[in-house]
């Protein structure tokens, strides 16, 4: 219970151009095509397991919805086939089967009904989809006084009353406060646990690599990658942000080679997962770490200097380089994230020249908590008061492992002090 | 047979619908339910004023008083349910757009919708009207009966009619536009208004090929008359009922993938 396998689909939409063409082509009128087939999604082929959590992700009109529209059986493929196992609860977008005009419970009990239930279950789920809802006295109200947060608060907790075997969100928490969301991430986790099958689909990226294992990444339609969430998630933004810019003269993304001087990948905290691209025209071949007199630390303290140097070999002129330094958790947040125009407050802006090799580093005190982190290294060129080309970026390209010898919660350390002070503004 | 477990399955939404169709109607109104009291009761007494006393209009061979209120009442309250399911049914896909577009629920929920919201409000206009035969002495007995499978007949008729024309309405608006012309004409092309003993001897046979026809007359035979129907004169209107509800089911069957993405 709790797979989708997903084979071959296709979805196109017929657009006539008219509606007498397409009156033609009800009763076989007229051979010739009457309309113009638009294609949504097509090649489609993924299989999800039971207790998978998968993201999808794509720019708007990718066919994120449409595909889940197509797992939840709503509208029907061109083409290929869909088996979903077991009981699925959606959320595709605020406020479904939910009508302005009546109370939020007799909504429940509408959107109840839809997904199955009958009238006894929902009354003995309705207490706690009230108390999940927390929207108090409103429950009463008709659904049109509702702020969108409240109507999402109760379409997740209808869909969530019970433990479904495929939970599908579309955007739907995005519009909860943060406290909501986390409650209802708090009761995807449980359900996770139960082994119940996520499909998320969410602009904030960072919940994708948060709550997901894997992610799908549509593009125009087709699976432009499917993996670890982390590196599609990378693969997405790469292609958000510097889609025109990856691409050289063929048009075609320029994979970098690796060189026989390279050692980057030779070093200790070297991870092979990094996920590099960039258009070229330099490569950082080389780094090193040095914490407390020592080369390449498995452990770092808390607080301790850290030195990041980087080694870059240029293969063309540059006008404007600036190296660059990005943290992050595994579970994909952006922790820090520098480079060599924000450190110096634009005091130091390098140049380079073909042939040249540079080594520049990166100096801070790591005041973050215990646990592992990604440090990307990366390089980009141009003026960096307007937009720059990536030109080498090795992204989650090494491991950082941090130890704290004292007691804190968080991920960063504030280093807060606590006095006793004889007046409020002492 | 598919059909049938997923209503079953999907009972609590229909009757859920149903219900809530229902209170949306009166929902800001100080009466409520009241006005679908008064609004049919308002009707009978208006025919019966106008047409007993009034008129005094008294149909041939029938000595009551009441006789051609109750005539015309019970064509007209039969008709009021045929073009009720008639009309819901051409709306239901295009009303509920937003349910069929988000959430995969069998839609084949909707028609029984329609036919359920349909009966409930020809039941309470239905009862008044029995109360009032009751009242005026006219209440045929026995074969009142025998309404029951006659309203059950003319609800296949409406609801075989009802699902091609919805479907339809949803490719082609001006199905809908055009089935409110349909309707007006097929209203005085039956036996409602007038008795069909007034028609040309020429033109009475013709009148056999309008199935509400012989549904209407079987009607009035029973209220009127206190006769039971003629039950072969029904065979037409079950038959062709029986057709159009497989072409309507094959065409919403064919039709509903594409549906989805029309509306």
């Amino acid at each position: 219970m709790g797979s989708i396998i997903v084979n071959d689909l296709k979805k196109e939409y017929k657009s006539y151009s008219s509606k007498w063409g397409r009156l033609r082509d009800w009763w076989g009128i007229s051979k010739d095509k009457n309309y113009k087939v638009k294609s949504i999604l097509q090649d489609i082929n993924f299989t999800i397991l039971a207790g998978e959590s998968v993201g999808i992700i794509g720019v708007n009109g990718a066919g994120k919805s449409t595909l889940l529209k197509l797992i939840t059986g709503t509208t029907q493929p061109t083409s290929g086939e869909i088996k979903v196992d077991g009981r699925v609860a959606a959320l595709l977008e605020l406020g479904i089967g939910f009508h302005p005009d009546f109370t939020g419970r007799q909504n429940v009990y509408m959107a109840g009904q839809l997904l199955g239930y009958s009238s006894t279950e929902i009354d003995s789920l309705l207490p706690g989809i009230e108390a999940f809802a927390e929207i108090g006295e409103y429950i009463e109200q008709p659904l049109r006084m509702y702020s969108s947060g409240m109507q999402a608060r109760l379409a997740f907790a209808v869909a969530t009353a019970t433990r479904p075997d495929i939970l599908i969100v579309d955007e739907a928490l995005s519009v909860g406060d943060v406290y909501f969301q986390a409650k209802c991430y708090s009761r995807i986790a449980e359900y996770k646990k139960q082994g119940m099958t996520l499909l998320l689909v969410s602009h904030a990226v960072m919940d994708i690599s948060k709550q997901c294992d894997r992610a799908i990444f549509l593009k125009a339609g087709r699976i432009y990658s499917d993996g670890p969430s982390r590196e599609v998630v990378n693969m997405y933004m790469d292609d958000l942000f510097g889609k025109k810019k990856v691409q050289n003269k063929n048009g075609k993304v320029q994979q970098l080679n690796l060189t026989a001087e390279n050692l980057y990948h030779t070093r200790p905290g070297y991870l092979k997962e990094e996920h590099r691209w960039g258009q070229g025209g330099a490569k950082i071949i080389d780094f090193l770490t040095v914490s407390n007199g020592i080369e390449y630390p498995t452990v770092i303290n808390t607080n301790d200097k850290l030195d990041v140097y980087v080694k870059i070999l240029f293969e063309k002129d540059f006008e404007h380089i600036s190296p660059g330094i990005l943290i992050k958790s595994l579970e994909g947040v952006f922790i820090y994230g520098s480079n060599s125009y924000l450190s110096t407050k634009g005091k130091i802006l390098p140049s380079a020249q073909a042939g040249q090799v540079a080594v520049y580093k990166f100096s801070f005190n790591l005041s973050l908590n215990e646990g592992t982190y990604l440090l990307s290294l990366g390089l980009s060129a141009g003026d960096p008061t307007q937009t720059t080309d990536p030109i080498d970026r090795r992204y989650d390209s090494i491991l950082l492992k941090v130890t704290n010898h004292s007691h804190m919660w968080g991920l960063v350390d504030m280093q807060a002090e606590f006095m006793q002070v004889e007046e409020f503004f002492g | 047979m598919n059909f049938i477990k997923l209503i079953w399955e999907y009972r609590g939404f229909i009757l859920g619908n149903v219900k809530r169709e229902f209170q949306s109607k009166y929902r800001n109104s100080l009466l409520g339910v009241t006005w679908s009291v008064l609004n049919p009761l308002s009707m009978i007494i208006v025919y019966t004023v106008i047409f007993s006393q009034v008129m005094r209009a008294k149909l041939p061979g029938v000595d009551s008083q009441y006789a051609y209120s109750i005539y015309i009442c019970s064509g007209i309250l039969t008709w009021g349910l045929y073009a009720d399911i008639i009309l819901r049914s051409q709306n239901m896909f295009l009303d509920n757009a937003n349910l069929i577009k988000k959430i995969n629920f069998p839609k084949i929920c909707l028609p029984v919708t329609v036919l359920g919201g349909a009966l409930v409000n020809f039941s309470i206009i239905f009862s008044i009207f029995t109360v009032f035969l009751i009242v005026s002495g006219d209440f045929p007995g026995l074969p009142y009966l025998s309404l029951i499978p006659v309203i059950i007949i003319m609800m296949i008729l409406a609801i075989g009619l009802g699902i091609i024309v919805g479907v339809m309405n949803v490719f082609f608006r001006d199905v809908g536009q055009f089935f409110g012309i349909v309707l007006q004409f097929w209203f005085w092309l039956t036996p409602i208004i007038y008795p069909s003993s007034i028609l040309p001897e020429s033109l009475r046979p013709m009148i056999n090929y309008n199935p509400m026809a012989s549904i209407v007359d079987a009607c009035q035979k029973v209220l009127v008359n206190g006769i039971y129907p003629d039950w072969m004169a029904l065979l037409y209107p079950a038959c062709l009922g029986l057709i159009l509800c497989v072409i309507g089911l094959n065409l919403f069957r064919k039709h509903i993938g594409e549906m989805v993405d029309e509306l």
